[in-house]
C-alpha cells in the first residue's frame, strides 16, 4: 500500500485565523469562549459558545462564487485556501492534475431556516434567491470548494456527526493507498450560530458555567458541567508519499493509522467498548504497539459521562503512561470540523515539540485520575500521536500520525 | 416612479450588488454576453425587484429579456399596471 502525508494544513477558529496564531493559542493555553448575547435573547439554556469572527471573502472571490457559501463554508474557504498555498499546490497545478475534496459537515442550519421563512412569509419560492439551495446542503463545502478550486477527483462530503472530518480523512487515507487518488483535501466546517444550536442546547448537554467562560470546558475534570459549542474550519492536505516527493512539497505528518467503530448502542449517550475498539483498531491499521504513542489528543469534550468513558477506554488500551490532553478545553467542541481541526493541534505540537494544557484540569474523577494529564503545558517530543473524534450515533473514528520519516 | 428613477435603480443594484463595472451597463447590453449574467442570477433580480418595486416577477416573463433596456421596459410597465 502506498504512504500516506500531510503537506499542508490551514485553520479558521476560535483560537486563532491561521496556523501561526492557533500554535500560539496553543502554546499559551488561550480560552477561545466567550457568552453570545443573541442566544440569551432566544432563551437557551447556556449562551457560550466560541467567538469568531466571520471572514470577508468579498475581495476574494467573484459574487457568483460567493453567495452558495454558507458561515462555516467561509472559514473552510480560508483555511482550505492557507493549506493549498503550505503545500504549494496553486491553481496551474491544480488543473493539471486530478485532486480530490472530502470534507466533513453534518449540518446548515440558517440558510435553511432563512429559505422557510421567506416561503413562509411571501409564498413564493424564487424569492429565496438563488445563493440558497447551495448554501442549504450538508455537502454545501465540497460542492462549492469543487467549484472554486476547480478540482476533478473525488468529491463529497462526509456526515459523521461529531467524527466527521476524522473519517473524512481517514477515508482520504484508504483512497491515497489504494492508488484511486494522488491528492485529497480534507477537513471540517463547523457554524457558530444560536439557531443551529438551539435543538442541542435543549439536550441540557452544554456547560452552564456562564458567569466563567473561560472554565466552562473542562474535560477530564471533576466538576465539568458539559460541553461548550464551537466552530470554525479545518483543511489539511492528504497526499501520496510519491506525490509530495516528487513535487517538493514540505512534509508535515505520516498518517499511517485509521481506526473507526460504531457502538450500536444509545443515540447520545456514548459507552466504552465501541471507542476501545476504534483505537484497537487504529493502532493494528497502523501496525504501532500502544507503547509507541508519544501523546494523545482525546476527543474530550468536558460533557460528565462523555470523558469518564472515553477515560475508560483509553486507560484500557494505553494505561497511564502516554500524555493526553483535551484541546477542547481551549477551543470548545469543534463538532463537524473537530476531527481536522485537531490533526491539526496535534501537528503543530508535535513539529513544536509540546503537549498544551487541558485548560480547567484541576481536580481528577475516579478514571480521569489513572490517566496522564496535565493542566500545564508539557514541553515533549513526540513522534507519534493519536486523536480520538466521536459522535452522536455512536460513531468513533481514531487517527494516529507520526513525524515523517525518510524510511 | 419615472423611466429615469427605474434605470437609475435598476443600474444602482447591478453595480452594487451583481459587481458590475459601470462602464458596462448600457440600454443595449446583452445580459448574458455583455453583463456575463447567467440563469441563476435572474432568480436573484427576481428577489432585487420584488425588494426594490414592490411586485412579483413570473419567471414566465422573464424569457423576452435579453438585453438591459428590455428590463427597464418590463420594469416601467409593471411599475405602471400596479399604479
Amino acid at each position: 500500500m502506498k504512504r500516506v502525508v500531510i503537506t499542508g494544513m490551514g485553520i479558521y477558529s476560535t483560537i486563532g485565523k491561521n496556523v501561526e496564531e492557533v500554535n500560539n493559542s496553543l502554546y499559551n493555553g488561550i480560552s477561545g469562549i466567550g457568552i453570545d448575547p443573541k442566544r440569551i435573547e432566544d432563551g437557551f439554556r447556556s449562551p457560550l459558545t466560541g467567538i469568531i469572527e466571520r471572514p470577508n471573502l468579498k475581495d476574494l472571490l467573484p459574487r457568483r462564487l460567493r453567495i452558495g457559501i454558507p458561515e462555516q463554508g467561509e472559514y473552510a474557504y480560508v483555511a482550505t485556501m492557507e493549506a493549498l498555498e503550505m503545500a504549494q499546490i496553486d491553481e496551474d497545478f491544480r488543473l493539471k492534475n486530478e485532486i480530490g475534496i472530502l470534507y466533513g459537515n453534518d449540518s446548515s442550519a440558517v440558510p435553511v431556516i432563512n429559505a422557510i421563512d421567506i416561503v413562509r412569509e411571501k409564498k413564493d419560492t424564487m424569492l429565496v434567491g438563488s445563493g440558497s439551495i447551495f448554501q442549504s446542503m450538508n455537502s454545501t463545502i465540497t460542492m462549492n470548494l469543487s467549484v472554486i478550486l476547480k478540482l476533478r477527483g473525488i468529491n463529497f462530503t462526509i456526515s459523521g456527526a461529531c467524527a466527521s472530518s476524522s473519517h473524512a480523512i481517514g477515508m482520504a487515507m484508504i483512497l491515497i493507498q489504494q492508488g484511486l487518488q494522488d491528492i485529497v483535501i480534507c477537513g471540517g466546517g463547523q457554524e457558530v450560530n444560536a439557531e443551529s444550536m438551539g435543538s442541542f442546547d435543549g439536550l441540557s448537554a452544554f456547560s452552564m458555567r456562564i458567569d466563567e467562560p473561560t472554565k466552562a470546558s473542562r474535560p477530564f475534570d471533576r466538576d465539568r458541567d458539559g460541553l461548550v459549542p464551537s466552530g470554525g474550519g479545518a483543511t489539511v492536505i492528504v497526499e501520496s508519499y510519491e506525490s509530495a516527493i516528487k513535487r517538493g512539497a514540505p512534509i508535515l505528518a505520516e498518517l499511517t493509522g485509521y481506526g473507526f467503530s460504531s457502538n450500536g448502542d444509545h443515540i447520545s449517550v456514548p459507552n466504552v467498548e465501541g471507542p476501545t475498539r476504534s483505537l484497537e483498531n487504529a493502532l493494528k491499521y497502523a501496525n504501532t504497539r500502544p507503547d509507541e504513542i508519544d501523546y494523545i489528543n482525546a476527543h474530550a469534550t468536558s460533557t460528565p459521562v462523555g470523558d469518564l468513558n472515553e477515560a475508560q477506554a483509553l486507560f484500557n488500551v494505553f494505561g497511564s503512561r502516554p500524555p493526553v490532553n483535551a484541546t477542547k478545553s481551549m477551543t470548545g467542541h469543534e463538532m463537524w470540523m473537530g476531527g481536522a481541526s485537531e490533526i491539526i493541534y496535534s501537528i503543530l505540537m508535535m513539529q513544536n515539540s509540546y503537549i498544551a494544557p487541558t485548560l480547567n484540569f484541576e481536580n481528577p474523577d475516579e478514571y480521569s485520575a489513572k490517566l496522564n494529564l496535565s493542566g500545564k503545558r508539557i514541553e515533549k517530543k513526540i513522534d507519534t500521536f493519536l486523536s480520538n473524534s466521536f459522535g452522536f450515533g455512536g460513531t468513533n473514528s481514531t487517527l494516529i500520525l507520526k513525524k515523517y520519516n525518510k524510511k | 416612479m419615472t423611466r429615469e428613477e427605474i434605470i437609475e435603480k435598476v443600474n444602482g443594484f447591478l453595480i452594487d450588488e451583481f459587481e458590475i463595472e459601470e462602464a458596462r451597463i448600457s440600454p443595449d447590453a446583452n445580459f448574458k454576453d455583455d453583463l456575463e449574467l447567467e440563469s441563476l442570477d435572474f432568480v436573484d433580480i427576481v428577489v432585487i425587484i420584488e425588494r426594490d418595486f414592490g411586485f412579483k416577477v413570473k419567471s414566465e416573463e422573464l424569457i423576452h429579456i435579453r438585453q438591459l433596456s428590455d428590463l427597464y421596459n418590463y420594469i416601467e410597465e409593471q411599475v405602471k399596471n400596479k399604479n
